[in-house]
């Protein structure tokens, strides 16, 4: 039973993926909602993806200094781990979760209401795909504004990690950069790119199918969006392992 | 001009319509009436294709509705307009944006000439000074006369109405009414309008369809209503003390 109906949702998804990718009524109409959709879920994330990534970055390397560095370890430890984690796991996979949460939620409550109060309808009525008008300018402009906030990510983690060394004298700001350059693989920022790509189809699409589905009133809407997170969470995860697997 | 053949829906075992077949005539307005749960909002979803009918006919000019491509119901859907219960506009857009809507998916004009036409749209139903507001500043009145402007921007040949006047005041209503009635006077629209409101029947029913039970048990002018014989339709129009009078004195 619960496999069918796991079943009927996939299909369910399919079918509105198939609708949201049909070439828009009216391009104007469609870069003026692309261009809006980068501002609203991307634009709108960046404060809180700098914050995040300056503290963990901060953190990440306290800790490695405090906790692994010793005498039989190089100096420049710190910098490099932190490098690594952020570029590896933090800025992809660990963001794109927490924004899951913020930009997830805000897609599915935002459909899950024009849903209930109609909306939907009546662009149905007025002979518009609403799944592609709808849907398709915010997958875009995730793809699009998901990578650049991984990027900001890393940045921003690499200068919480040289605040330690400027402003909590931690670690010399010198151990610190040799860390950061030590044995530089540029393929490890690619595979944060690329895992990010994927992370933000995850994000908008189920958010999305959340969102459209939704019948009833705030409740669903609610229910909806709470979903659309933790399944959004769920399948981030899941295949974060698969992609660092086949990356790597 | 909407006909109806046979028109029948059915939810798994619950058959929702069973039969219906009508006519409604363009530069009239349509109305259809009915007890909750009598099946006039399916109805009213099947004729504009928000639910597929079970079996039956929808013919819009001679246009099989129900057969149609998906490319030709897109194209025919153009040519409706629909003001729904709460007005669906979108919340994100300004009153005049809501109007435009249409224009910018669907015209080839030039921005100034849908501008224009938006604004004449909103001139037409009183609300010039609320162009730059948002649907969440101002009344539900105001929103329902901003759905009709959105509504008839394409110039629709058929105009849909669901529950036009539900949680407005008599004198709003009243506005409403005539403003509907007037536009498919002056545009020849087919008009169906589906309603509650026993004012809404009086004043603008020229074509009145009665449901119950998912059948069509009446149908005739408001004029007619007065001398009806159906017990049921006389039970559910003249159910309160006012329309009781009201028949009486007309008899």
């Amino acid at each position: 039973m619960l496999l069918t109906s796991y079943l009927h949702a996939f299909g369910e998804y399919l079918v509105l993926m198939a609708r949201t990718f049909s070439r828009p009524e009216r391009f104007r109409m469609f870069w003026k909602q692309y261009v809006k959709e980068m501002a609203q879920l991307g634009v709108d994330s960046i404060g809180i993806v700098l914050l995040i990534s300056f503290f963990i970055g901060a953190v990440i390397c306290i800790q490695i200094k405090l906790n692994i560095e010793s005498a039989w370890m190089p100096k420049w430890v710190s910098g490099y781990v932190t490098r690594e984690i952020m570029l590896l796991e933090f800025s992809s996979s660990i963001m794109c979760l927490i924004l899951a949460g913020k930009v997830g939620s805000n897609i599915a409550s935002e459909i899950g209401t024009m849903r209930v109060t109609q909306q939907i309808d009546a662009l149905e009525i007025m002979g518009i795909n609403s799944a592609s008008y709808l849907i398709l300018p915010k997958l875009i402009g995730m793809l699009t504004m998901i990578p650049l906030l991984v990027v900001f990510s890393t940045t921003s983690g690499i200068i919480g990690a040289y605040a330690t060394a400027y402003i909590g004298h931690i670690l010399t700001p010198a151990h610190l950069t040799e860390g950061i350059q030590y044995d530089f693989n540029q393929w490890y920022f690619w595979m944060g790119v690329v895992k990010s790509v994927f992370f933000a189809f995850i994000i908008s699409s189920v958010s999305a199918y959340y969102g459209y589905r939704v019948k009833g009133g705030s409740v669903e809407v609610g229910k909806a969006s709470t979903d659309a997170v933790v399944t959004s969470s769920m399948l981030i995860l899941f295949s974060d392992l698969f992609l660092t697997q086949l990356l790597s | 001009m909407i006909e109806l053949f046979e028109l029948r829906k059915s939810f798994e075992d619950k058959k929702v319509l069973k039969g219906i077949s009508t006519t409604f005539e363009s530069g009239k307005t349509n109305l259809i009436i009915g007890q909750s749960g009598s099946g006039k909002t399916v109805l009213m979803k099947c004729i504009v294709g928000l639910f597929e009918p079970t079996s039956g006919k929808v013919l819009y000019d001679g246009r099989d509705f129900v057969r149609m491509t998906k490319k030709e119901r897109m194209a025919l859907r153009r040519e409706m307009g629909m003001i729904f219960q709460n007005a669906a506009l979108f919340d994100s857009l300004s009153v005049l944006e809501n109007v435009m809507f249409p224009l910018d998916m669907f015209s080839e004009e030039s921005y100034a000439f849908r501008r224009k036409r938006a604004q004449f749209c909103l001139d037409r139903v009183n609300l010039t000074d609320a162009a730059h507001k948002y649907p969440g500043e101002i009344s539900g009145g105001m929103q329902k006369r901003v759905a009709i402007a959105r509504a008839i921007a394409l110039q629709p040949k058929y105009l849909f109405c669901d529950e036009p006047n539900s949680g407005l005041d008599p004198k709003t209503s009243l506005v409403i009414d005539d403003l509907i009635h007037s536009i498919t006077l002056d545009f020849k629209t087919t008009t169906i309008i589906n309603t509650h409101d026993m004012n809404s029947v009086m004043g603008i029913g020229d074509n009145i369809l009665y449901l119950y039970e998912g059948r069509r048990e009446w149908e005739g002018s408001k004029d007619e209503v007065m001398g009806a014989e159906n017990e049921r339709l006389n039970s559910f129009i003249f159910a309160s003390d006012l329309f009781r009078k009201v028949k009486e004195n007309a008899i």
